[in-house]
């Protein structure tokens, strides 16, 4: 497991996600009301779609196609819907955003 | 010491079991259950909403994951029992997991019948039970393809209307020789699949499905007259039969279902049968409110009550698809002995049919108009003689007794025992004491209270009737609804704050109104987001970060995460130059659809989030601002070439389409705009089903408003005749800024105007001149801040961070 650099607080707004690409796919970063920091995978459980994209509140994201709440913490779907996403390790030191990536198996160089 | 209750199935009969047993015997059992269906108890007959787009599975689910938990019951989702073991009393699941019981409840439900055709077991053949039927034909219906469902029965055709609504090309394949034969007559089985055909429905009655065609998947359906129907999805709803497998392994006692006797006992004295795959006195159910019943039965038993019995009842029919109202009771064949009263109205589209057997009802079918159904029920179940009323029992009962009667007056009549829940039940007098007795005020504490509505929800203007009855003005309707889970204060009290308390932050409105949670949710912040930016142009700032992605981005997002782009197209007129720059874009971009708008725009679909500036910037040199095809705002304004063309044109149609849309684009609404200028009464801009819509006449024009051609249709009501162009679009604008102040978030105008009434709105924006000045003014000063185009911003670099990632990672350095 790498920790890799891909940015800074200050590149998401409060309430909101950017991505990163990633040779294991999209994955989203979140930043939450409170400045705490999420990664998940991009890729809503129910079709797929891309929850970087869709509302931030409280530790949870709304996806938005169609409406899914999944917690930030755990990766797993709120409310009365069952599914997860993979949750990825993040740290902040200082101002930097550092992910903890694994390559994927039989991919690496 | 607590005796260990074990569940198989997790369905509405064992959940409501559940829910009495609680009630009457808390903590005398160790709850454990088994449900094959990997979630919690959903209410299955609101399926058919879920599949029109009607309601989401939130909406639906009965008991949430926090309910199990609070009353210690240990759900296993996804296991399926494969074992009982009535010697050592245990059940066995698929995934290993060994429960022994002292009592055991089977619940197992019902399984769809497959017809033994060749075929049937294809990729694309699927039944309608579950959720994931459900989301299977959701998925399907993405193809806007064709679809086949076999059994024109009430479960096929609530499924083949929703495949419908959502854009299918279904065509309905019955045995019989009219649609419902069990539940409907033919006259009024005629009625249903004539509208049913003119929603583009195709029905095919006397139809024997010989197989299902395909090679790998489903490719059609053959006829045993050798007719074939393709199909890409083919639903079989031909019927269901109790789920009794696993009891019949384990020894009991099964005919068509698993016998159990009036207590709900099977023949294992342990083991108790509810739901759907219990046969009792000879009967099985599939009605939703015998099996509540059964489920009553069984927790009065459980909790050692031996004085409750199961006794059947007729239970009246209703078919769950919007527009179309069914109601069939009890028996309705001919008869020597039997008398019928008949009413017709054609041009209604009414159908109603009584059956008389000595002078009491046995039998009901009513079509188009059933609000009596409950009545008639009434009236069926007592037993009443009706020789008396025979002459206007047929009128209902707002007739009897003279002149007719409003509705509140023929509810406050309805004897207490009077059933006005089928589903759950429930009865008159249980509502109002419960009312009464718990100081209920909202409807949906009388759901949880009494059941009353909390299933298919046909009901809830009766009971809405009772607590205003009750309570009197205590009851407000319209302020029950909180906006979400974040508050229990409805939309229209939030509004009338955020003005009287000048609130202008969302911080401000969560903390002075006393937000529940810290950050509100998906539903609450676009609302407050566009109550701000309306009622504080020009101090409020946009919270991007609550507006829905379609806002946030400026474009449409499609389900594989690309965007559709729609540029403005004034009026619907566009030129050489315009259509060149387009045809530009979509060859460097390599856009790979474009198609043209039922609003006369062209609509540019999968462009790649990264690629929206670019293409924005391109298409802004050519001229073009953003089309807001995306926004809860003024979409499009819908032209016909009026005078300037047209032989029959009256008045400057598109002049005055394109000057309503420069004057108006870029608005916020609560939910989106679309209008239309006709310049003759021909209209050929379709302005009778916009929001709003001019209709030319030589002597001016006839505004008209709160149309809907979408998911409801309906035509639009006529606002009032103006004779200038300048008057026009003031009342216009007037009119949408009464919409924009007073309706509530994603409430399209037709649904306000239903809401507010005609009269007052025409009082207000056409009549009132002062006022309709006032409305005018606020838009204009709106729009200062308003019309500003975002494309152009975007392109220039404003909000950089949303169209780009945050980093890409390549494999090197992930594997350094």
């Amino acid at each position: 497991m790498n920790w890799i650099a891909i940015g800074t607080i200050s590149d998401i707004p409060p309430r909101g996600a950017r991505c990163v690409d990633t040779p294991a796919g999209r994955i989203a970063v979140f930043r939450t009301a409170e400045d705490r920091v999420f990664a998940i995978e991009d890729r809503c459980p129910h079709r797929g779609g891309p929850l970087s994209q869709g509302i931030v509140h409280g530790a949870a994201v709304t996806c938005p196609l169609h409406n899914w709440v999944i917690s930030l913490e755990t990766g797993k779907a709120l409310g009365a819907d069952e599914g997860c996403v993979r949750t990825i390790p993040i740290k902040r030191e200082g101002d930097t955003l550092l992910l903890a990536l694994t390559v994927p198996t039989g991919q690496a160089a | 010491m607590t005796e260990k209750l074990v569940i198989i199935g997790n369905g509405m009969a064992p959940g409501r079991m559940l829910e009495h047993l609680l009630e009457r015997s808390l903590g005398r059992y160790e709850v454990t259950i088994f449900n094959a269906e990997p979630r919690v108890n959903y209410d299955r007959i609101m399926l058919s909403p879920v599949l029109s787009g009607e309601k989401d599975f939130e909406e639906i689910v009965i008991h949430g994951d926090g309910w199990y938990i609070k009353n210690g019951i240990t759900l296993y989702k996804g296991h399926k029992v494969t074992a009982i073991d009535r010697t050592a009393k245990t059940v066995t699941s698929d995934r290993g997991v060994v429960q022994p019981y002292d009592k055991l409840v089977i619940a197992t439900g019902s399984v769809p019948l497959i017809l033994p055709v060749p075929g049937n077991n294809l990729p694309g053949v699927l039944t309608y039970r579950d959720l994931d039927d459900v989301n299977a034909m959701l998925v399907a219906a993405q193809s806007r393809a064709k679809a086949v469902v076999i059994g024109g029965g009430l479960l096929g055709l609530e499924a083949a209307a929703g495949l419908n609504s959502r854009d299918m090309d279904v065509t309905v394949l019955h045995l019989m020789p009219t649609l419902m034969e069990r539940q409907l007559d033919p006259a009024a089985g005629y009625l249903l699949q004539r509208a049913l055909e003119e929603r583009g429905i195709k029905i095919i009655t006397k139809a024997q499905t010989k197989a299902i065609l395909g090679e790998r998947r489903v490719a059609g359906v053959e006829l045993a007259d050798g007719r074939v129907i393709s199909a890409t999805l083919v639903v079989m709803a031909a019927g269901i039969r109790p789920n009794a497998g696993i009891a019949k392994e384990a020894g009991l006692a099964v005919n068509r279902g698993i016998l159990v006797d009036a207590c709900m006992r099977t023949s294992d004295p342990d083991i108790i049968a509810v739901g759907e795959c219990a046969e009792v006195g000879g009967h099985v159910y599939g009605l939703v409110a015998p099996l509540y019943e059964m489920a009553r039965v069984a927790a009065a038993h459980l909790s050692g009550d031996r004085a409750a019995t199961f006794v059947h009842n007729d239970t009246p029919t209703k078919l769950k698809i919007t527009g179309i109202d069914v109601f069939s009771l009890g028996d309705f064949a001919d008869g020597d002995d039997r008398q019928e009263i008949v009413l017709r109205d054609a041009s209604a589209g009414v159908y109603k049919r009584l059956i008389l057997k000595d002078n009491r009802i046995i039998g009901t079918v009513l079509y188009g108009e059933t609000a009596d159904g409950a009545w008639f029920n009434d009236l069926k179940k007592r037993q009443v003689d009706i020789t008396e009323m025979r002459e206007t029992l047929i009128f209902g009962q707002a007739y009897q007794g003279g002149s007719p009667l409003d509705p509140m007056v023929a509810v406050a009549a309805l004897p207490d025992d009077a059933e006005i829940c089928g589903c759950n039940g429930v009865c008159k007098g249980k509502i109002v004491g419960t009312i009464k007795e718990m100081g209920l005020t909202s409807l949906d504490d009388v759901r949880g209270h009494t059941k009353a509505s909390a299933s298919c929800g046909s009901c809830t203007g009766l009971v809405e009737q009772l607590m205003t009855l009750t309570l009197g003005d205590a009851y407000n309707p319209s302020a029950v609804q909180p906006m979400c889970a974040c508050t229990s204060l409805g939309h229209d009290d939030v509004r009338r704050l955020i003005k009287a308390k000048a609130l202008k932050t969302i911080y401000a409105v969560m903390q002075e109104l006393e937000w529940k949670t810290s950050c509100g949710c998906a539903k609450c912040r676009p609302a407050l987001n566009y109550y701000l930016v309306c009622d504080w142009p020009g101090e409020y700032a946009d919270d991007y970060q609550s507006r829905f992605i379609n806002e946030r981005a400026h474009a449409n997002i499609q389900k594989d995460g690309t965007y559709s782009v729609v540029p403005r197209m004034w009026g619907g007129v566009t030129s050489a130059k315009e259509l060149r720059a387009i045809a530009d874009v979509v060859d460097k971009f390599a856009i790979p659809t474009v198609k043209v708008t039922g609003g006369q725009r062209i609509d540019m679909l999968g462009v790649k989030k990264e690629d929206l500036p670019a293409v924005w910037a391109d298409l802004g040199k050519a001229g073009f601002v953003s089309g807001h095809a995306y926004a809860k705002g003024l979409r499009t304004v819908k032209t016909c070439v009026g005078t300037d063309w047209c032989r029959f044109g009256t008045q400057d149609s598109t002049g005055l389409g394109i000057r309503i849309e420069k004057f108006m684009w870029g608005s916020w609404t609560p939910a989106k705009v679309k209008m239309a200028v006709s310049g003759c009464p021909r209209n050929c801009a379709e302005a009778t089903c916009k929001d709003v819509g001019v209709v030319c006449v030589d002597s001016g024009y006839e505004i008209h408003f709160a149309g809907a051609a979408g998911l409801d249709i309906k035509g639009t009501e006529v606002l009032g005749l103006v004779k200038t162009e300048d008057e026009a679009l003031e009342v216009i604008v007037a009119l949408v800024q009464m919409y924009r102040e007073q309706a509530r978030y994603l409430e399209r105008i037709y649904k306000w105007v239903k809401r507010v009434g005609v009269s007052e709105i025409r009082r207000q924006v056409l009549e009132d001149r002062e006022r309709r000045k006032a409305f005018f003014d606020r838009f204009v000063h709106s729009q200062k801040f308003a019309q500003v185009d975002p494309w152009s911003e975007r392109a220039s670099g404003k909000d950089k961070h949303e169209f780009r990632p945050l980093a890409a990672v390549g494999f090197a350095q992930a594997a350094e």
